[in-house]
């Protein structure tokens, strides 16, 4: 199988003020994020990052996208690495996460077109990109509304589509279903089914266990900003499902605990 | 133009254009109140320094010349013979402005008067009194068409010298002195304010409102250079900045005639059209150039800031040190020659414009001010790109 993407000791750190410190119920300035985490994505594959909140996932998706930098190590994503080619690997990637927003004041038509444009997409396969993605969530009966006045659902299909428009190899969603009712949430996934089928390489962070069981064929579960288990869910979960398989794990590194 | 710049200079565009309300709150409305309000000032002043063309004067008198009374209705006096009573009510009526003058006349004036014609002069000089009060306008006027009246009966009987009488132009100060003197001294202050208004009114919104709602994030994780990003919202920031200066600055040309009172701008010789196209160039190359260090200044600040609030609570500071800059044109004579006083920025482009207006400026110090006004430009953009790129400042909260 074709490695696309190769995560190898990715480390983040943030400092710490004083109050998130008494936040975190902590005296330390600096908290790890991330703590050398190494991984591998193959070509046409659903990767899941799986753990609990704070775990670190999205901040290993953040510096996957080159949003924020390792402070050690590197990945080298579609070819290009993270650290050195940080705008070649913004060309080879989707990036979508909660934090991301588009502007309100603008219609999805325009949004589409502003986005394509800086992707250095062509006016006709912009046109021809839009339609189908468009038309794929429904947003083609909407695109000339504003942002504003779009349901939350709507407005998420169209980041989805927004961050796809240059038709990247490797499609990073940071909890894509986070906050969406389950008609949308349908489509998103079967959504991400049907990138995977067209060879695209999806790599997602969940905590949601039945999503995880559902597009995955592999998944790592980070727990403190380490990589505890990296394999194939049949490998991981044997003969037992995924939650329960995750608790075992959850409760050996933590001692006992939940 | 890289492609990518003319696309985020589009968008903010479109983004300012596509706002009618932001487009009113920024480009018409300031100028229409600056219009309304100077023009309102202008009027409000003029009635409260100057009376009405028809209005007829209550004067008070004792022992009133017979010529004086024969001559008042010329002057507009409605004129009531008093003996010397009570001067404390006469002065608290004056007060009150129930009446606007209490002339005393000597009794024997009119004869005195007729003495001295035919080459008897008094022993002693003859004593009038003017009581009025300085700050009832009515009684103010009275009291100066009253004085100018003696004064001119005073000159006919015996007039040693003239000052000033004949036809020639003894103020020799052209129409471009005295509009240069007053524009170079205002103006400059003004435009820079504008400007500066201007700048604050879009760019917080711009960089620290997309900050503020994750919109910025969605632009960083594109292929788009962060030097195109910031060079694309500063171009285009000016744009928008420059038409708001040039709304205030229209509107406060159009109301500086009201302000200053019709008459007296004519009087003074105050006339625009001094100034030629090279001045008016000269003027448009220095705003280019001082919008474009303003905005990248206030861009840099808002790219610190977490919200459009704070940012404006960082800018406000900055703000009044521009305005005390911009007072510097009023003090001196003409801008200053040294052409390194060009090279400090927001003060170099006062200067240019106060050399502008003043006519005193040199085309050095203006390729000074614009060549530094650009350089300065260059750096901020620079640090602006690295802001972009630094996920301390772009993500911090």
């Amino acid at each position: 199988m074709e490695v696309i993407l190769k995560a190898t000791g990715l480390r983040k750190t943030f400092a710490l003020s004083k109050k998130q410190q008494r936040l975190e119920k902590s005296d330390k300035k600096i908290k790890v994020a991330v703590d050398g985490l190494s991984f591998e994505a193959y070509k046409g594959e659903i990767f899941g990052l799986l753990g609990p909140n704070g775990a670190g996932k999205t901040t290993t998706l953040r510096m996957l996208s080159t949003l924020i930098k390792a402070d050690e190590g590197d990945a080298i994503v579609n070819g290009h690495s993270i650290n050195t080619e940080p705008d070649k690997v913004r060309q080879s990637i989707g990036f979508l996460t909660s934090e991301l927003k588009l502007e309100e004041f603008f219609t999805p038509n325009y949004l589409f077109d502003f986005f394509a444009t800086l992707h250095g997409i062509s006016s006709t396969e912009c046109a021809a990109r839009k339609k189908t993605l468009f038309e794929r969530f429904g947003i083609d009966k909407f695109a000339e509304v504003k942002v504003a006045n779009l349901s939350t659902g709507m407005k998420q299909k169209l980041s989805i589509a927004v961050s796809i428009a240059h038709d990247p190899e490797i499609i990073i969603f940071d909890e894509p279903t986070n906050g969406l009712d389950v008609i949308t949430s349908k489509v998103v996934t079967d959504f991400l089914i049907d990138l995977k089928r067209e060879g695209k390489t999806v790599i997602l962070s969940t905590h949601i266990f039945s999503l995880a069981e559902k597009l995955c064929d592999r998944v790592g579960i980070i727990i403190n900003g380490k990589m505890i288990t990296c394999d194939t869910l049949q490998n991981i979960c044997a003969d037992t499902d995924l939650e329960t398989r995750f608790f075992e794990i959850y409760e050996k590194e933590m001692g006992g605990q939940v | 133009m890289k492609s990518n710049i003319l696309t985020i200079m589009k968008k903010e565009l479109a983004r300012f254009f596509g706002d009618k309300r932001l487009v009113l709150t920024t480009l018409v409305i300031p100028g229409l109140m600056i219009y309304l309000i100077y023009s309102l000032m202008g009027s409000g002043m003029m009635s409260a320094f100057a009376p009405s063309e028809d209005q007829i004067y209550n004067v008070l008198v004792t022992s009133p010349s017979e010529e004086f009374v024969a001559a008042a209705d010329q002057l507009k006096l409605e004129i009531t013979e008093a003996d010397i009573g009570d001067i404390d009510s006469i002065k608290q009526k004056l007060r009150n402005g129930e009446i606007d003058l209490y002339v005393v006349f000597p009794e024997d004036f009119d004869q005195s008067i007729a003495s001295i014609r035919v080459g008897e002069a008094p022993d002693e000089p003859l004593e009038l009194e003017m009581y009025y009060s300085s700050t009832e306008v009515n009684s103010s006027a009275a009291a100066d068409i009253v004085f100018s009246y003696l004064d001119g009966l005073e000159e006919s009987l015996s007039n040693l010298f003239n000052i000033n009488s004949g036809s020639a132009q003894y103020d020799v100060a052209t129409d471009e002195d005295a509009t240069g003197m007053l524009f170079s001294m205002l103006i400059p202050m003004l435009l820079i304010m504008f400007l500066f208004s201007g700048c604050m009114a879009v760019a917080p919104e711009s960089i620290a409102g997309e900050k503020e709602r994750g919109t910025i994030a969605a632009l960083l994780v594109t292929p788009l250079k962060r030097g195109d990003l910031a060079i694309g919202k500063i171009l285009a920031l000016s744009i928008i900045a420059l038409l708001s200066g040039a709304s205030s600055f229209v509107g406060t040309l159009l109301s500086l005639p009201k302000l200053m009172g019709g008459d007296m701008v004519e009087l003074a010789g105050i006339d625009a059209g001094v100034y030629g196209v090279t001045e008016y160039l000269t003027l448009l190359v220095v705003m280019l150039t001082t919008v474009l260090v303003i905005v990248a200044i206030i861009s840099i600040i808002s790219a610190y800031s977490n919200s459009v609030k704070e940012a404006t609570t960082y800018i406000t500071p900055l703000m009044i040190v521009v305005m005390l800059v911009g007072l510097t044109s009023m003090f001196g004579n003409g801008a200053p020659t040294n052409p390194v006083l060009y090279l400090i920025p927001i003060y170099n482009s006062v200067q240019c414009m106060n050399g502008v207006f003043s006519f005193s400026g040199s085309l050095i110090n203006t390729v000074i001010t614009s060549v530094a006004n650009i350089a300065y430009t260059a750096i901020l953009v620079v640090v602006l790109k690295k802001m972009f790129d630094s996920e301390k400042i772009m993500f911090s909260k």
